[in-house]
């Protein structure tokens, strides 16, 4: 276990001290997008299409520019002036910012009303008048590629079908020969559906164009407010947008999980707007804008797993179907278009594996976004845990058993996977043997048997997980070539306080005081000595923002790295200062000493003191530090989790009964800090596995557009989450630490989904696609009925 | 159309204004009033972001227009302590980490002083129906339950030492 | 979201309303509680031009029992019916269903009258206002008016309130010896409209045969629905569980459910079945204790 080194004064790693951040938000005086308010400012109210495809045949601003207080209705035709009307996407696809003739899909951007006031603009969009002409829209992506589907996008150079891309990893052939020869074969086509990251805080911008200074300061709800600059200034360039004069600040924000990293067109038309009016434009989704665009997963996964008969895997495949919508706007740092996908081979030691994904155009909202998970973990990981369970139950193995028996064990880290990672550490065995512990394994698959000789439905769902965490590495990621290292600036002042600053922004998960810890723990400056900033880009050291579960294993670690530089400073000091030479002083959390000699000693605080007023003759004044940190590797977390259910044959009501979640992310920070974010992801888990996902109907309308019917899970619906965990440092990290916070969104839709189909396997339901929805549950076990 | 004059308390301060018909009460306090701690988080009344108290009652401030708020007494979450101090729920939820992000917390802990209010002792069920008009994305609720528990007993002791 | 313009008027009485109602005519509608006619506002589904606040007006906020009637002011809320200390103890079938309705804020300030007056099969009271053989009482230009629950829901979001009357005031048969009513609904999540709810009220005489039966269904149909067949096969008769499961099967037979988000159509007519079985056993144990 984790020993801490610093008192719970100074609070070091591994102290659960309270948040630094809170008294704002306890208050009501935290600083949200929504809450900015700019002298003259407008507001913008968007246009949307009724339409999934539709020519535009006009668009009458007339009555709205009637209304008094419409300023301006922008279409893409006054885009187009400017050349603004479409955007790149980071993998290198093109998204309309307003249309100049073609919707692509339902509630897509029309044309946005500019007008004094946030009732006037919304007024003033009711009144636009625009005429279509409805085409019948492609939105089953199975169809995408049939001879007579139409050509969604002829705008492309060289574009002939819908097929946007083929991506694949591993060895084709020799997968399908053990395929071939293996004793046990399964195979499931899984889907993971469109969902949405549903933060409480919606999207939004206030955009101030100063003509004077010809400054655009821009507040954002943006995860990634550097690399949301650089972007905009290599887009909008053309017009005079020079990356010096642009300012973000993304100041607090409600909850982002990938959903507010990408470049929404209204971010741009409100930027444009601004730009062209000079005043503050301020644009705020509302909900219903918020839920129908961006989405995360739509993968169509045909899965087979190959084992002996007893159980040993030897091999594994995937063939993908991925639904992009309209443009590939994926919000993916990585160098691959699938992310980390490959990924998919699991916990296991296994020798052949092949991933392949055909992505293609529909017309729905595009998107992409990484919703709490490193870019299509959720998907590989539910992919394997599925068809591992689906294996088990085949041969008639317990699932934990089987788990044990091909998991990678303890003394092959590093772990070079069969699709190409290098799994950095992991005690896969400990973690779940604990999680079984835990949960009381045993008792529960006593009572399962007794239950089911009763024909009552009780179901336990295992989930062991691999995550693939940090991005990252530059020979993997990059952002339109800007490689995926992040910066931490540290000023100690020279009153022994300190002042740091981040290439990151968090969301909620706490950075002012799990960064702080970070440095009290390398330095000895007590944590609340310590202030912490991020999010303005006119300040804070570029970085690339906080997703994929990256900041402590970038921004963390180039925090410890600089602390480190400061302390080495130090020593120089400290040897002045005590009049002996820099070999023989010795270094202990917060101060330096003789070797020898521990009553002569100096503080950091007299060290930093020193640094302002008494230095080393020769030696450059002031105690700062500033490093970027390029990781070697990605981190891996790992986690073992359980569920345990109780289906209701007669209404398909299920009830989680129990959920056990162990977790391994390495030496922890805050252990407060860490177990909230499990128990946030896990209900971020159990949301899409039997609440959530956006419905389309034939026409490509979405029919669960507002949180009527988006069910984002309340307390009730949110089972009491048990938390547990082992620590296996990473090797890499310089803090032994690993990203966790995605590791429950990842591991937990499995196991629940594992537990529903556990219940129900007695009837012979072998495979659910999530949401497992109790109507869900009731027709499957109708058509098993019928079927027996 | 026609404005209307309302007059009402907020916070404690009586404030008097002349408001449309359709302005929305959030909208009266987050533009008018300058108070951002009420949130919007939905406008279908389905996430309690704006959550507040009308003579004393939750309320959801995105569904009730302010000319019906004449003569009411509004608290939000500016109000419910004295500057640079805590109710016990604001540091229950700093204590038990109730909060990530911290949006949805204002309507959480306006909604939850309702809660106390009616049930001085709720058990975790009653805590979990009891918010459950109030949507958090990040906190898995675990710990809001915590808060609302610790504010409770806290609730109970204050009270017990004034009688 | 945000409505279109309209004109608010406070009515301060009764006659105040319907007079105001009167002078403006159709376009003209009644708001109390607000949370289902709001909501369709900022959609912009509903725009009236102009709205009457009938939420201030005094008196119409009350639970009470008179001669044998329980009467419950069209204003009270469900949060009050909640915590009524009459209704928890005589009358369980609300406390049932207002548990099960929308969130405790939302129930603040949404009306009894409100929820009934709306004329929306996918509320929970008026399944509750079918078993419990309510009379609803209104007052308008004609003066006051009695209209038994079976006449007042004439379609999709219709009632038989005609324009400027307003509901007062909901009339219940007094709780009596040996009676018991209970209410579910299955919800997708909490505070959700029904996927399928089912409210019972049962009598039974001394030798526990029932002499008066009422089951309410909840959005399996366009209006609110009285599950008559059921009801007659009860009623005069000894309640076995044979007859319970002969009712469930009506009940899943009768309802006029439609497949949409909330389930396919044969899955909700399995659970009207399951339900009203369930809520018949729920009731009757009421009615016996």
């Amino acid at each position: 276990m984790f020993k801490c080194k610093t008192s719970p004064e100074v609070g070091g790693m591994g102290h659960s001290v309270k948040r630094k951040e809170d008294a704002r938000f306890l208050h009501g005086k935290g600083k949200f997008t929504d809450d900015v308010k700019l002298p003259g400012m407008l507001h913008m109210v968007i246009v949307r299409s009724p339409y999934a495809y539709a020519k535009i045949l006009s668009i009458n601003k007339e009555k709205a520019l009637a209304i008094d207080g419409v300023l301006a209705v922008i279409t893409g035709e006054d885009l187009a002036q400017y050349n603004l009307h479409w955007m790149p996407t980071l993998l290198s696809d093109s998204q309309m910012v307003l249309p100049t003739d073609t919707v692509m899909h339902q509630s897509q951007e029309v044309c946005a009303v500019i007008a004094t006031d946030r009732y006037i603009a919304v007024d003033g969009a009711e009144a636009v008048d625009v005429q279509y002409e409805p085409m019948k829209a492609l939105v089953d992506p199975y169809k995408a590629l049939d001879k007579d589907a139409p050509l969604l996008r002829p705008d492309k150079e060289g574009q002939k079908d819908n097929h946007i891309y083929h991506w694949e990893r591993g060895e084709r052939a020799k997968t399908d020969a053990a395929i071939a020869a293996a004793d046990v074969v399964v195979k499931e086509r899984i889907y993971l559906p469109r969902i949405h990251v549903a933060s409480i805080e919606t999207c939004g911008v206030v955009a101030s164009y100063d003509k004077d200074t010809e400054k655009m300061l821009i507040y954002l709800t943006s995860q990634a407010p550097h690399a949301i600059r650089t972007i905009l200034a290599l887009v909008a360039g053309h017009v005079g947008l020079s990356e010096e004069k642009i300012r973000i600040i993304a100041p607090d924000i409600g909850g982002g999980f990938g959903g507010k990293v990408p470049v929404y067109p209204g971010y741009v038309i409100a930027i444009a707007a601004s730009f062209l009016i000079g005043k503050p434009v301020k644009w705020i989704e509302d909900r219903s804008e918020n839920l129908v665009n961006g989405f995360a997963r739509d993968y169509h996964m045909d899965c087979e797993l190959a084992a002996t008969k007893d159980g040993k895997i030897q091999a594994f495949k995937v063939s993908t179907l991925a639904d992009h919508g309209y443009t590939d706007s994926s919000a993916n740092p990585s160098k691959y278009p699938t992310g980390m996908f490959s990924i998919c081979t699991g916990s296991y030691d296994y020798e052949h594996a092949f991933a392949e994904l055909d992505a293609v155009y529909t017309n729905k909202a595009p998107g992409g976004v990484a919703y709490r998970c490193s870019f299509r973990v959720t998907e590989a990981v539910h992919a394997i845990e599925r068809m591992v369970d689906k294996l088990a139950a085949e041969i008639g193995k317990d699932p934990a058993q089987l788990r044990f028996e091909n998991f990678i064990k303890k003394e092959q880290f590093p772990y070079a996977s069969p699709l190409g990672w290098s799994y950095d550490s992991g005690d896969y065995k400990q973690t779940l043997e604990k999680a079984m512990d835990m949960i009381g394994y045993a008792d529960y698959k006593k009572e399962q048997a007794e239950k089911r000789a009763q024909g009552k439905l009780m179901g336990i769902g295992i989930c062991t997980f691999t995550e693939v965490v940090g991005a990252g590495p530059s020979k993997d990621f990059d952002i339109l070539g800007i490689k995926m290292f992040d910066s931490a600036e540290i000023r100690v002042h020279p009153t022994g306080k300190a002042l740091a600053r981040f290439g990151t922004k968090s969301q909620g998960q706490g950075h002012e005081t799990t960064y702080a810890q970070i440095l009290a723990e390398e330095l000895g400056i007590p944590y609340t000595d310590i202030e912490i900033d991020e999010g303005d880009t006119d300040t804070a050291p570029y970085g690339l923002g906080t997703y994929a579960s990256r900041s402590t294993p970038t921004a963390g670690a180039a925090a410890a790295i600089a602390a480190r530089k400061l302390r080495d400073k130090g020593k120089k000091i400290a040897a002045h200062l005590l009049e002996v030479s820099e070999e023989d002083i010795e270094w202990e959390v917060g101060k330096y000493f003789v070797k020898g000699a521990p009553e002569k000693s100096k503080t950091i605080q007299d060290v930093a003191f020193a640094a302002y007023t008494n230095f080393p003759e020769g030696m450059e004044p002031g105690f700062e530090a500033t490093h970027y940190y390029d990781p070697p590797n990605l981190t891996f977390p790992n986690g073992a989790y359980i569920c345990v259910v109780e289906v209701e044959e007669e209404t398909g009501a299920i009830d989680v009964k129990r959920f056990v979640a162990i977790d391994d992310c390495g030496n922890i920070i805050n252990p407060m800090i860490v177990e909230g974010q499990i128990h946030g992801g896990l209900t971020q888990g159990i949301a899409p596995a039997m609440y959530e996902g956006i419905v389309y109907d034939d026409e490509g309308n979405v029919l669960n557009g507002t949180l009527m019917d988006y069910l984002v899970p309340t307390a009730v619906e949110s089972p009491h989450w048990e938390t547990g965990h082992t620590i296996t440092p990473s090797p890499h990290h310089p803090l032994g630490a690993k990203g966790v916070a995605e590791s429950p969104t990842v591991g937990a839709p499995p196991a629940i989904a594992n537990a529903i189909i556990d219940a129900l396997y007695p009837l012979g339901i072998k495979h659910l696609d999530i949401p497992i929805t109790p109507d869900k549950v009731w027709d499957a076990i109708q058509v098993a009925k019928a079927k027996a | 159309m026609a404005k209307h004059k309302v007059t009402m308390t907020i916070n404690g301060k009586s404030v008097t204004a002349e408001v449309d018909s359709r302005l929305l009460l959030v909208h009266f306090i987050r533009e008018n009033l300058d108070m951002t701690g009420t949130h919007i988080g939905c406008d279908t009344s389905s996430c309690g972001a704006c959550t507040i108290l009308i003579d004393g009652k939750s309320v959801k401030s995105c569904t009730y227009l302010t000319v019906r708020a004449d003569g009411a007494e509004i608290t939000t979450i500016e109000g419910i302590a004295a500057d640079g101090t805590n109710h016990p729920l604001q540091k229950a939820f700093h204590d038990q980490h109730g909060l990530h992000c911290g949006f949805c917390t204002p309507g959480m802990i306006m909604r939850s002083i309702d809660l106390l209010k009616t049930n001085p002792n709720p058990t975790e069920k009653e805590i979990r129906w009891g918010i459950s008009g109030n949507l958090c994305r990040c906190t898995g609720y675990n710990n809001i339950v915590k808060s609302v528990q610790q504010a409770a007993a806290e609730m109970a002791k204050e009270k017990e030492a004034s009688v | 979201m945000i409505p279109a313009n309209f004109n608010y008027h406070k009515a301060n009485t009764l006659k105040e309303a319907i007079a105001l109602s009167q002078e403006l005519g159709e376009e003209a509608k009644y708001m109390s509680g607000g949370h289902s006619l709001l909501p369709m506002m900022k959609l912009r589904f509903a725009t009236p031009e102009h709205i009457i606040d009938i939420s201030k007006i005094k008196g119409l906020s009350y639970i009470k029992e008179e001669g044998n009637l329980l009467k419950i002011g069209a204003l009270t809320t469900q949060t009050e019916l909640e915590h009524n200390p009459n209704l928890k103890e005589n009358y369980p079938i609300f406390g049932d269903a207002v548990w099960l309705t929308a969130d405790p804020s939302v129930r603040n300030c949404g009306t009894i009258g409100g929820n009934i007056a709306h004329g929306d099969a996918a509320n929970d009271q008026p399944a509750l206002m079918l078993a419990l053989r309510a009379t609803i009482i209104a007052e308008g230009v004609d003066g006051k008016k009695s209209i038994p629950i079976d006449d007042f829901f004439h379609g999709f979001y219709m009632t038989a309130l005609e324009p400027g009357d307003i509901l007062t005031e909901i009339q219940i048969p007094k709780t009596k010896k040996n009676s018991g009513g209970a209410y579910h609904k299955v919800e997708r999540k909490v505070g959700d409209y029904a996927t399928a709810g089912v409210a019972v009220h049962i009598e039974l005489d001394d030798d526990g045969v029932c002499q008066e039966i009422g089951i309410g269904l909840t959005n399996v149909s366009a209006v609110p629905m009285r599950l008559e067949r059921g009801e007659e096969i009860l009623r005069g008769k000894k309640i076995t569980d044979e007859l319970i499961e002969q009712v469930g099967v009506i009940a899943g037979e009768d309802a006029e459910p439609e497949s949409d988000l909330r389930g396919s159509e044969a899955y909700k007519r399995s659970i009207v079945n399951t339900i009203t079985k369930r809520m018949l056993n729920k009731a009757l144990e009421r009615a016996r204790k």
